[in-house]
């Protein structure tokens, strides 16, 4: 949230821009390819995915939990809409089904921890365990393909030269961002982080604000499971797989703190195109895959180094 | 007669603002010496720096004549200096003898196996020492707080504590442990142990110290031999000035029945509760710690499920949420302040906010401007100190933080105010504010249940006083009959009614 407290408050939310657009100034020097609008958009393209789901992510760690579901649920729900497509509904009808499927899991994951009391972590790892099975069942293992033409456009078509997945990131972005900031509902989201007991005993429905963060984090991953779905023109039961990891990462890189209350939206989006750019780069100087996995998290241990040292 | 300990010319500061100023102190042998001040005087950051927990810009520390630097904790415990807090640091699942030899257990040998039998004799030994006939192989959790902060001075003499520091020892014990207690300081003295006594208590620093010394924000302020010097002399220098009325307690008209309270129950804390509270009234609880009070102010708030039945203005109301409660006309300011009374990491303004967001709000989205004009006008009508209402609410005073509590909830116009220990950790000036103001809401038809463990506070701003022991009620006096002596005997126990 652009909440800004004090001045030592803006150097710190600056600290991961500065970070990205270092990574950007490096990469441009190394490799003339990288600053090019085609490639930019490309970038954004292949950032969108995890920046929707790590979206949803930050409102589900501001509340100091986490969503390990959040993959399988991008599978499960995209399958149950690639299967209706396959089986000739109407397209809009069966992306509106696999949103409200994916929905409704993040709104079981919530159930589950605000009223079950069970902890975060332990809820949504066994949902995500329980909702990939699923997956595998619904499409017997196998890719569910044979979607329609028009279904297409929603990952691979443009507008005015801008690839769609890279409006719809915009687009949540914003709704996002006017609810964390503007909204009663995002101050609570902040509240309960900050300090859970406080803000029940101040007469906020706390069970209430979890289970909506954890539908919220199911609708991300399930739009972003239909965008990825168009993009591969099918339903993968593998789709998903350790994306979770890639969402957590962009959140913290963005400077919201793991134990609540603290963070902003804003901050997610540069740090999922961090991550998204260092892919982008380390692939146009030829560096291998396997070096590629180590620079990362490389960068996401540097990254939250620095922020710890700055917050002392 | 050689010093125990001389501080000199100590000087400590924090991002540039000074809280301790050319403090001086010193202990002799024997001696318990009382350290008094306002919270915010530096008392515990003189304490802290002592056992090495932060370290002095200037100044020098002088341990039995020779100069001594602790730099952590544990050179602090191998100097001699231990400190007993306020809240007991013991791992409650643990024994007696495994709690006294943590992290420095008697093995046989160096194999790493437990010489049990060793530390069990040795426990015995320290125990018998201070008169406890305690049992070493006794969990810790099953220990009264008196009998645990026994076994926690145990631990320091086993360490060959030569200076022990008491943090409010007294604050959570029944009026027999604390004989028991300075019995047992009694002995230490004896033995050579230098103390040096924190509390707000003046009766019991009379009792047991030899000399007292007052620091106010940051300054050594003097120090007294306790046989010559008066009560009034002590608060005259805590506050730098003379406080005329400590309870400016105002006569008001006392009108219908607001809260009406029948047969509360909640299963092994709270039995049969009765009581009722009218508009206008100020009804003290008084009690010990783990009396019920707390949990009685909960339950009136929807925390936990009880029996019974709750009456607002006349109307049965059955409340089982925070939400309800404050629907049915109630609020709750909390003793944990920091705990459960605000979201540390959000601004003033938030904290303000916080339960007031529906009428702050249109169609969900907060009005920035009707938040801001609510928040400015509270924080001028609570006189709370701030910059700016966008400051972190954990950067302000004990005081300030409990009036922004406050602010929080008069908004939500409440027809019954229960407070729980509303000028805890409150220095004496926002106490006397905090008082004028429960008198401006009962003047306007507030009720208000306030509960404290200050006897004097009880009895100077009350109408009317309950009072409870192990989730009964046990006593219940008018203004007029109620008398510290009285209220004890209930508190412990004893049935009397006035």
């Amino acid at each position: 949230m652009g909440k800004v407290r004090g001045k030592s408050g803006i150097l710190q939310r600056m600290g991961p821009l500065v970070g990205l657009i270092l990574i950007v100034f490096i990469l441009s020097i190394i490799n003339s390819d990288f600053l090019t609008v085609g490639n930019i958009f490309n970038v954004l393209r292949q950032v969108s995915i995890n920046a929707l789901i790590a979206f949803g992510m930050t409102f589900v760690i501001l509340t100091a939990g986490i969503d390990l579901s959040v993959g399988s649920i991008m599978a499960l729900s995209s399958a149950f809409a690639a299967g209706m497509m396959a089986s000739g509904t109407n397209s809009w009808l069966a992306i509106g089904v696999g949103v409200l499927s994916g929905t409704l899991m993040g709104t079981v994951n919530g159930v589950v921890i605000a009223r079950g009391k069970v902890a975060p972590f332990i809820a949504t790892l066994a949902t995500m365990t329980i909702f990939r099975g699923l997956t595998l069942v619904y499409t017997e293992g196998k890719p569910i393909t044979g979607l329609p033409d028009a279904f297409g456009m929603i990952g691979r078509g443009y507008l005015l030269e801008i690839p769609m997945p890279v409006i719809w990131m915009l687009v949540a972005f914003g709704a996002l961002y006017v609810i964390l900031k503007f909204t009663s509902f995002g101050r609570h989201v902040f509240a309960l982080g900050g300090n859970e007991e406080a803000t029940r005993l101040s007469g906020i429905n706390t069970s209430k604000v979890k289970i909506l963060v954890y539908s919220i984090s199911g609708l991300l991953a399930s739009i972003s499971g239909i965008i990825l779905t168009s993009r591969l023109n099918s339903a993968q039961p593998t789709a998903g797989t350790s994306y979770e990891l890639d969402a957590i990462a962009a959140v913290v890189l963005g400077g919201t703190s793991l134990s609540g209350g603290k963070g902003w939206i804003v901050g997610t989006l540069i740090g999922a195109m961090i991550i998204g750019i260092l892919d982008n780069g380390l692939n146009l100087m030829n560096v291998s895959s396997f070096y590629q996995l180590v620079v990362k998290g490389g960068v996401i241990l540097l990254a939250v180094l620095l922020d710890r040292s700055k917050g002392k | 007669m050689t010093d125990l300990l001389t501080i000199e010319g100590i000087n400590k500061s924090f991002n540039g603002v000074k809280v301790l100023e050319n403090v001086q102190f010193s202990l002799r042998q024997g001696e318990v010496h009382a350290l008094m001040g306002e919270n915010g005087a530096g008392k515990s950051t003189l304490m802290k720096i002592l056992s090495g927990i932060y370290s002095k810009d200037t100044g020098s520390i002088q341990i039995q004549g020779t100069e001594s630097v602790a730099s952590s904790p544990k050179t602090a415990q191998s100097l001699g200096v231990a400190i007993i807090h306020q809240e007991l640091n013991m791992i409650p699942d643990l024994s007696i003898q495994e709690n006294m030899f943590l992290g420095r257990e008697f093995e046989w040998g160096r194999t790493g196996f437990i010489n049990r039998t060793r530390m069990r004799s040795e426990a015995k030994n320290y125990l018998q020492q201070l008169g406890m006939d305690l049992n070493p192989d006794s969990l810790v959790g099953e220990l009264s707080v008196g009998q645990q902060q026994m076994v926690e001075i145990a631990k320091a003499l086993s360490m060959n504590a030569k200076i022990l520091v008491l943090d409010e020892p007294t604050a959570a014990l029944t009026k027999r442990e604390i004989e028991k207690l300075f019995q047992l300081i009694a002995t230490l003295k004896t033995q050579g142990v230098g103390m040096i006594y924190i509390s707000h208590r003046m009766e019991e620093i009379f009792q047991i110290s030899d000399r007292i010394t007052v620091l106010r924000d940051g300054h050594y302020i003097g120090t007294r031999d306790t046989n010559v010097t008066t009560m009034d002399e002590l608060v005259q220098m805590m506050v730098g000035r003379e406080i005329k009325e400590r309870f400016p307690k105002v006569e008001t008209e006392i009108g219908e029945e607001r809260l009406r309270v029948e047969g509360l129950a909640q299963e092994g804390k709270l039995y049969d509760i009765n009581f009722s509270v009218r508009a206008g009234e100020i009804l003290g609880i008084a009690g010990l710690m783990g009396a019920g009070r707390s949990e009685l102010a909960k339950a009136l708030f929807g925390i936990g499920k009880y029996q019974g039945q709750i009456f607002v203005n006349g109307k049965p109301v059955a409340i089982n949420s925070p939400a309800n409660a404050i629907k049915a006309g109630m609020a709750l300011i909390t003793e944990d302040r920091k705990g459960e009374g605000l979201v540390p990491d959000l601004s003033v303004r938030e904290n303000l906010a916080l339960p007031n967001l529906r009428s702050l709000s249109h169609f969900g989205f907060v009005s920035h401007r009707l938040e801001q004009d609510f928040v400015d006008d509270s924080i001028k009508k609570l006189k709370v100190k701030v910059h700016h209402s966008g400051q972190l609410v954990s950067s302000l005073s004990g005081g300030n933080q409990q009036k922004v509590v406050i602010g929080k909830w008069l908004a939500t116009q409440p027809k019954v105010l229960i407070l729980d220990e509303p000028t805890r950790g409150v220095d004496i000036g926002a106490k006397r504010e905090i008082y004028d103001l429960m008198n401006q809401l009962v003047q306007k038809g507030v009720a208000i249940v306030t509960i404290s463990s200050e006897l004097p506070e009880v009895l100077g701003m009350s109408d009317r006083v309950l009072v409870m022991h192990e989730g009964r009620i046990t006593g219940e006096f008018s203004r007029e009959n109620a008398t510290q002596e009285k209220i004890m005997i209930a508190a412990t126990g004893g049935k009397s009614h006035g």
